[in-house]
C-alpha cells in the first residue's frame, strides 16, 4: 500500500544472457564455488526422483494398512503410523503432491508474472502507475491470510491450491521482472533494434525475455521452496490435498499430532522430508543467484510460512 | 512534518476502503455454500431461500458490501452466521491473545536479527558468520509447524515432560499467561530473525566498504564506533522497511502457530471460520489484520524520519 514496500533491489543494468551450459565444465565449476548449492541440487534430484518413480521405490502403497504403529525397523523404515500405513512409503508418495503443487504453481505463477511484470515496465506510464499499485496492495496482504480466504471461497483441492498459491507468488516475482525488464530496456540494443523497425512481439521475445531469463530462473527456483513450504502448512491446517492421498503438511496434522507423543516417528519424518526439499531449493537458489546475477541478493524471505 | 503525516493519514483511507472491498468480496466468490452446509449439517430452518433472506444473503453483494460498511461505521461487525454472536465480542476476546503473540515475536526477531546480522557483518566470513547464516538458513527453511512439533516432542521423549495444553487466562495467572507465549513467539519470530538477520548483514557489509568509513578508519575511530555509529545508522534503513514485511509475515504465521499451540487467537478463530465458510467473522478478522497492517505501513513511513534525520517531508 505504500510505494516503500518494496524490498528487492532493483537492477540497473540487464543480467547476462542465460543459455543452457553445452559442456559439464560449467556445472563442476559450479559445484566447486557453491558446494552448498550443488548439495541443494543434489536434494531436489532425489525428491524429483521419488516423485517420478514413487510406485517403484515405496514398498507398500499408500493406504494399505500392514502393522499398527509399528517403530522403525529394518522392514519399515520410518514406521507405520495409526492406520498401519507405511511412513516411508507415504512420505515418498508424498513427494508427488509437492513437486506437482510445486512446479504447476511455479510454472503459472511466472506466466503471470512475467505477463504482468513486463507488460508493466514495457508500455509504462499510467497503466504501469495502476498495476503497480494493485500489486503494492496485494504484497502488503498475509500471503497466508489471502491464500485462506480465496481457499474458503473456492473450497479445498489439489487444482484449487495450486491456484491460490499462484495468484500469491505471482504479485512478489512481478515486481522483480518488471524491475529487470526496466534495466533491459535501457539498454541500446534495445534502440537499436526498435530503430530499425523490429515490432513489439520481436523486440520482447528476441531481446528483452532471453535477458530476464536468468531472473526467471531464480525467482522459480527459489519460489519452489517457497510454495512448498506453503503448500505443507495448508495441508497442515487440513486445507491441502484431502486425505487419503499423502501429502507431508497434511502427516503431520491431524493424527500425526494426535499420536506423536506415543509414535514420534509419525510426525518427525515427514516434517524432515518438507524441511529437506525446502533447503534443497533455498540453496539452489541462492547458489543459482549469486552466480547468475549478484544483484537480486536481498533478504527476502517465504511468502508463506 | 505535520502535513505530511496529514496527508499520509488521508492516503490511508482509500487503501482500507479498497481493502475491505477485496476482503468482503474474496469469500463471497462462491455464494450460497454456507447455507446449503447449514441445512445439511445443523438443520437450521426449513427452507434454503427463508434461511438466506433471514441471514441477508439473499440481496446483491452491493448492497450487501453498503450495509456492512454502514454498520462498520456503527462500530459493528455483523453477526456470525453460525454462533449468531456478535463479531466484534469474539474478536474482542481473540485479538489480545493474538497481539501478545505477535508482539513478542517481532520483538524476539528484532532482537536475535539485527545484533546478529552486525556481529556478522563485523566479522564476514568469520566462524560466528558461518554459524550464523547456517541458522538462517536453517530457520528459513524448517517450517513453523516443524519446529514447534519437534519442540514439543523432544522434551516428552528424552524427560517425559510435556507442554501443557490448556490456555490460561491472564486475569488467572499472570505469569503463567506470559510465559505460555514465550515458545510461540521465539518459533513465529525465528523465520523473521532470519531474514532480518540477512539483510542487516548484508546492508551493513555494504556500507563498511563507502568511502567515509575509511576514513573514519584512518582517523583512527575504534571498530566499535564505526560499526555501530556510522555504518549501523545508514544501513537500518531499509531495515525498517523490512520491520513492516515482517508484520504481515508475522500475521500470517500466527494462524499457524495458534493452530499448533491452542492458542485461543484469532488466527485458530480464522481456520474455524473458513471451514465452516463463517463469512461475517472471515472478514471481520481481514478488516483487523488489513487495519494493522495499513498502520504498521503508517508507521514505518513516520519512522523514517526518525531513523533517516536526511528525510525531510
Amino acid at each position: 500500500m505504500t510505494d516503500s514496500a518494496q524490498t528487492i533491489a532493483v537492477p540497473e543494468a540487464p543480467p547476462r544472457a542465460w543459455r543452457w551450459p553445452r559442456s559439464s565444465g560449467p556445472i563442476v565449476r559450479f559445484c566447486r564455488r557453491k558446494p552448498l548449492g550443488a548439495i541443494g541440487a543434489v536434494i531436489i534430484v532425489m525428491l524429483l526422483t521419488m516423485a517420478i518413480f514413487a510406485d517403484r521405490i515405496a514398498p507398500y502403497s499408500y493406504d494399505e494398512s500392514i502393522a499398527r504403529m509399528k517403530p522403525p525397523s529394518a522392514r519399515f523404515w520410518m514406521g507405520t503410523d495409526n492406520l498401519g500405513r507405511d511412513i516411508w512409503s507415504r512420505v515418498v508418495y508424498g513427494a508427488r503432491i509437492s513437486v506437482t503443487v510445486g512446479f504447476a504453481t511455479v510454472a503459472l505463477a511466472n506466466l503471470l508474472a512475467v505477463a504482468i511484470g513486463v507488460s508493466s515496465a514495457y508500455l509504462g506510464g499510467s497503466y504501469d502507475i495502476a498495476i503497480q499499485r494493485v500489486v503494492d496492495a496485494w504484497i502488503s496482504f498475509p500471503a497466508l491470510v489471502i491464500v485462506l480466504s480465496l481457499l474458503a471461497a473456492l473450497g479445498p483441492g489439489l487444482l484449487n491450491l495450486i491456484l491460490a498459491l499462484s495468484i500469491i507468488g505471482a504479485a512478489g516475482a512481478s515486481r522483480v521482472i518488471r524491475g529487470a525488464t526496466l534495466g533491459i530496456m535501457q539498454n541500446p540494443y534495445v534502440e537499436a533494434a526498435r530503430a530499425i523497425g523490429a515490432g513489439h512481439g520481436r523486440i520482447l521475445m528476441r531481446y528483452v525475455l532471453p535477458n530476464i531469463m536468468a531472473t526467471i530462473i531464480i525467482l522459480a527456483t527459489i519460489g519452489l521452496g517457497a510454495v512448498i513450504l506453503a503448500e505443507s502448512a495448508l495441508s497442515f491446517l487440513g486445507l491441502g490435498v484431502p486425505p487419503p492421498y499423502p501429502s507431508w503438511g497434511g502427516m503431520l496434522s491431524g493424527s500425526g499430532r494426535t499420536f506423536m507423543y506415543h509414535a514420534p516417528w509419525m510426525a518427525l519424518f515427514p516434517g524432515a522430508a518438507i524441511s529437506l526439499a525446502v533447503f534443497g531449493f533455498n540453496m539452489l537458489g541462492d547458489a543459482l543467484r549469486d552466480v547468475l546475477d549478484p544483484r537480486l541478493r536481498g533478504g527476502s524471505g517465504s511468502p508463506a510460512r | 512534518m505535520r502535513h505530511y503525516v496529514l496527508r499520509r493519514l488521508l492516503v490511508a483511507v482509500p487503501s482500507l476502503l479498497i481493502a475491505s472491498f477485496i476482503v468482503f468480496t474474496l469469500p463471497r466468490l462462491v455464494p450460497g455454500d454456507v447455507v446449503q452446509l447449514m441445512l445439511e449439517e445443523k438443520a437450521y430452518g426449513k427452507d434454503l431461500e427463508e434461511l438466506r433472506a433471514k441471514l441477508g444473503l439473499d440481496r446483491p453483494i452491493p448492497i450487501q458490501y453498503a450495509a456492512w460498511l454502514a454498520s462498520i461505521g456503527r462500530g459493528h461487525l455483523g453477526e456470525s452466521l453460525w454462533t449468531r454472536q456478535p463479531v466484534l465480542t469474539e474478536l474482542g476476546r481473540r485479538l489480545p491473545v493474538t497481539l501478545t503473540l505477535g508482539t513478542m515475536a517481532l520483538t524476539v526477531a528484532v532482537l536475535i536479527g539485527v545484533p546478529v546480522g552486525v556481529i556478522a557483518a563485523a566479522r564476514p566470513d568469520g566462524a560466528l558468520d558461518f554459524v550464523m547464516r547456517s541458522g538462517a538458513i536453517f530457520g528459513l527453511s524448517v517450517p513453523s509447524f516443524v519446529q514447534a512439533i519437534v519442540i514439543i516432542l523432544l522434551p516428552a521423549i528424552w524427560w517425559g515432560w510435556t507442554p501443557m495444553t490448556r490456555f490460561v487466562e491472564f486475569s488467572r495467572d499472570p505469569l503463567t499467561h506470559v510465559l505460555q507465549f514465550v515458545i510461540p513467539a521465539v518459533i513465529l519470530g525465528i523465520a523473521s530473525a532470519a531474514s532480518i538477520m540477512r539483510l542487516t548483514r548484508g546492508l551493513l557489509l555494504e556500507v563498511l566498504r563507502q568511502d567515509y568509513v575509511r576514513t573514519a578508519w584512518a582517523k583512527g575511530v575504534g571498530e566499535r564506533a564505526i560499526v555501530l555509529k556510522h555504518a549501523l545508522k545508514n544501513a537500518i534503513i531499509p531495515v525498517v522497511t523490512v520491520l513492516g514485511l515482517q508484520v504481515a509475515q508475522i500475521a500470517g504465521g500466527s494462524v499457524i502457530i495458534e493452530q499448533v499451540f491452542s492458542l485461543p487467537g484469532m488466527g485458530q478463530l480464522l481456520v474455524e471460520s473458513i471451514f465452516q465458510r463463517d463469512y461475517p467473522v472471515i472478514q471481520g478478522i481481514n478488516l483487523i489484520i488489513v487495519t494493522i497492517i495499513v498502520i504498521t505501513n503508517l508507521g514505518v513511513d513516520l519512522l523514517y524520519a526518525v531513523v533517516d534525520p536526511r528525510i525531510r517531508y
